[in-house]
């Protein structure tokens, strides 16, 4: 056994090992990259479908607008209609009476019973009802509410507030009804207090299951602690976002008997939530952004609380005005007293309107100037310059916003001078992002905590992570696609003139985007969606073979079926809007004519024949009115390779 | 000849689609610009294989004069085209795989400890850092036996991926 031998046989072997060490960690690094790459395009599709959803809810409330034009006998007949959708706020102390005198809070209910003047247990009992899963009475959860909005009324547009070093400020982003996370913030960060503020930067509902339970337990420690605890509003802090996202149903489901009552002192509730906070003079702390032509002295004295929703643009309702000025949305209009039945409702003039839309919606990219925000219909895209420039104007330094999901639940952007938080982690999807939180105080560096929250014991495989998110993604994109299956079928067949049932890539992928609105990366998504054949060539109909919607209705055109699909959310929206006592049941004739104005206004070429007939077979109650949860319930998605029977698509 | 320059003509339109695809994933501010840290996801989103060593040099040849973190897709387009077009750094077939790993386990027991993948993947080669090895030990390791067996890591990965 000379050395020379055995040497080189080492050397061989651990050549060998190296070489194969190599291989293995090439190969991990290219598929751990590949589970990166995946996690991220699924983001991107919740995030553009969430976006396109919020385009929509735009264009609803245009539509709105839209009805009330061209809808007249609406605007006389049914007055409480228009009162509803533009109406005055309730009065006062008067109404406060009349709520609460009704509610009793009987023996029997075991959940947390509040005192007024509320202090900090009252703060400890709500969290340790709430980890119980127990629910506020809603007595309780009005007289938080008549008492924040009494204290909101104190308060002005924007919050200014002081930090020291021995007394830093916590800033909190979206928590969209996920109770867990603020539970998580609470744990590690501390309760609210005089030595703890915190700023919650708006959007505490809608999503989430637990919107109510955040609700009041922001309230109550706002009530507590009214100089510490600083809420801004959100774009989610509005009856009709509410509607559609579901804080509505949340509440209707919880409290069945007293839910309408909540809702309504709500929307009240959420217009006199401030704008803004300003800490130290230097950072501006708003929920979405700005535009370059954010005006904050305007915004100091405009009268927050008209700010009603921000989806319903002023609009003048007295007869006369509209055939003299001839009114379409997007004329420039100046406030008016405006008179319906008698009582003065009154609006913001079309540009503060569009002031506190931009501080709500707008996102900043990092492209300058100022452009409108096309992908959420609302806001604008703002640039490094605005920033600087705006922050400048104001003597500020810094920017602190919310609005969009982070992967890492923060993001800085604009050379440091814009920070957007956000609090609810796992938002889209178990595994989709983290959550964070700020501390920060004047004269020192801001400091970022993270989180993930997650009911599970132990954290599963990334791989297992990523396959459920992107399955969650694929499958919410494909109930797009086949609300759109007629419309994609055209597109496909007029790009193949041989009738070949192929495309090229580029092709499909080009109707795709057309079509769909969703600038997504469709070649790297083809593989989930489509057959592509051995040439690269993609068998256009397989596009839609695993799903299909289900027909309610065998004699009824597929047309039909898909747009009311792929409308229902507008249209719960509608008929929850027209159904004022929420009984859910409108009358047959006011269905047909909504549907009417609906189709006119948003362009849908259905034969009316064919929607009665839907109507009328649907088994609905013969004495002329229409159950319409039922009815839109039976619209749904059937995934060819479901084990269950029915698939779950979530009407708002 | 006209036919064959088309071809590849449309071949390159395409790559610069898909590239541009996966380049606009990562651009979080919408400025045509990703974090230099982000560039290996991409190029290997792609389907590429580069080593670390690989991507250095590749990174070498995008970056600016003067690195600034960020890389622009001006910069990545040109080079990352070439290198779908000349097919470089394919991916490890799956045979070549399980026999690296055999390589590993010279006595055939079919399975490698906790320790020995650690050591191998730590030590050897271009080691991983501590969270690409925790990574990788949470999706490999069979809890029971605290050690990896290949064959099956292999399997699962593979019907994973497609």
């Amino acid at each position: 056994m000379g050395c020379g031998t055995s040497s080189s046989m080492k050397d061989r072997k651990s050549e060998n090992a190296l070489k194969a060490a190599l291989i293995i960690q090439n190969w991990y690094r290219g598929y751990s990259a590949r589970l990166k790459a995946r996690h991220r395009y699924a983001l991107t599709i919740f995030q553009s479908i969430e976006y396109a959803d919020e385009q929509g809810q735009l264009q609803l409330s245009n539509f709105f607008s839209f009805m009330l034009e061209n809808y007249t006998h609406v605007r006389e007949k049914d007055r409480e209609l228009v009162t509803r959708l533009f109406g005055s706020s309730i009065q006062d102390n008067k109404d406060r009476q009349d709520y609460l005198g009704l509610i009793d809070v009987p023996d029997s209910y075991s959940g947390p019973r509040l005192q007024f003047p509320l202090t900090f247990t009252d703060i400890d009992l709500l969290i340790e009802a709430f980890k119980q899963q127990q629910i506020l009475h809603a007595y309780y959860v009005l007289e938080v509410l008549f008492e924040t909005k009494k204290v909101l009324q104190q308060m002005p547009n924007f919050t200014h507030t002081k930090t020291s070093p021995s007394k830093e400020i916590t800033i909190c982003g979206d928590l969209h009804g996920k109770l867990d996370d603020l539970f998580f913030i609470f744990y590690k960060n501390g309760l609210p207090s005089v030595s703890n503020p915190y700023v919650f930067n708006g959007d505490f509902v809608d999503r989430g299951k637990n919107s109510m339970e955040i609700l009041m337990i922001l309230f109550v420690s706002f009530l507590v602690y009214p100089n510490d605890l600083h809420l801004n509003r959100g774009n989610h802090e509005d009856f009709m976002m509410n509607m559609r996202y579901g804080f509505t149903k949340e509440i209707l489901h919880k409290y069945k008997l007293h839910g309408k009552k909540i809702l309504q002192i709500l929307e009240d509730v959420y217009t006199w939530l401030p704008i803004g906070t300003i800490i130290d003079n230097e950072v501006l702390v708003i929920h979405g952004g700005i535009s370059e032509s954010t005006d904050l002295n305007l915004l100091y004295r405009i009268e927050r609380n008209k700010m009603k929703s921000v989806l319903m643009p002023p609009i003048p309702l007295d007869g006369d005005h509209v055939r003299e000025k001839k009114n379409k949305v997007g004329t420039t209009i100046t406030a008016q007293g405006i008179r319906t039945d008698g009582s003065i409702s009154e609006q913001l003039t079309k540009h503060e309107w569009e002031q506190v839309v931009d501080i709500l919606w707008s996102d900043p990219r990092g492209k300058r100037g100022c452009y409108p925000n096309t992908s959420r219909g609302g806001g604008c895209y703002f640039g490094p310059d605005i920033t600087s420039k705006i922050l400048n104007k104001y003597q500020l330094k810094m920017l602190i916003r919310s609005h969009e999901c982070k992967p890492e639940g923060y993001e800085i952007c604009h050379d440091g001078k814009v920070i957007t938080v956000f609090s609810a982690s796992n938002y889209y999807e178990e595994g989709s992002n983290r959550g964070a939180y700020i501390r920060m105080s004047s004269g020192t560096t801001p400091r970022f905590f993270q989180y993930q929250i997650t009911k599970a014991t132990c954290l599963r495989p990334l791989y297992q992570r990523v396959n459920a998110i992107e399955s969650s993604a694929i499958r919410m994109l494909k109930e797009r696609m086949i609300s759109r299956k007629t419309d994609l079928i055209r597109a496909f067949q007029l790009q193949d003139c041989n009738k070949t049932g192929k495309l090229s890539m580029g092709q499909w992928a080009f109707s795709m985007e057309n079509i769909l609105g969703l600038n997504l990366p469709w070649r790297s998504l083809s593989s989930h969606l489509v057959t592509t054949d051995k040439n690269g060539n993609i068998d256009y109909m397989s596009t839609f073979q695993d799903l299909h919607i289900q027909k309610p209705v065998k004699e009824v055109q597929s047309s039909l079926i898909e747009t009311v699909y792929r409308y229902r959310s507008d249209l719960q929206i509608i008929f929850n809007i027209i159904d004022s006592d929420h009984s859910g049941l409108i009358s047959m004739e006011e269905f047909r004519s909504m549907w009417k104005l609906f189709k006119s206004h948003y362009s849908v070429h259905i034969d009316d024949s064919q929607f009665d007939e839907l109507a009328e077979r649907m088994d609905l109650n013969k004495d002329g009115s229409i159950d319409f949860n039922e009815f839109l319930k039976a619209f749904y998605v059937v995934h060819k390779f479901d084990k269950l029977s029915k698939s779950d698509t979530k009407l708002a | 000849m006209a036919d064959d320059r088309d071809r590849e003509e449309i071949a390159v339109a395409e790559f610069h689609k898909k590239i541009k695809e996966a380049f606009e994933v990562f651009d979080h501010e919408s400025n045509n610009t990703v974090d230099v840290r982000e560039i290996g996801t991409i190029i290997r989103s792609l389907g590429c294989c580069p080593s670390e060593g690989d991507l250095h040099d590749l990174i070498a040849e995008i970056e600016e004069e003067e690195p600034t973190g960020y890389i622009r897709y001006e910069k990545f387009l040109p080079v990352m085209t070439e290198v779908l077009l000349e097919r470089r750094y394919r991916p490890i077939p799956e045979d070549v795989l399980l026999r690296a790993f055999e390589v590993l386990d010279p006595a055939k027991r079919g399975f490698l400890t906790k320790e020995e993948l650690i050591k191998y993947m730590t030590e050897e080669g271009e080691p991983f850092s501590q969270e690409e090895m925790e990574e990788m030990l949470s999706a490999a390791i069979d809890p029971e036996s605290n050690s990896v067996h290949y064959k099956d890591y292999i399997t699962m990965m593979v019907i994973d991926e497609n």
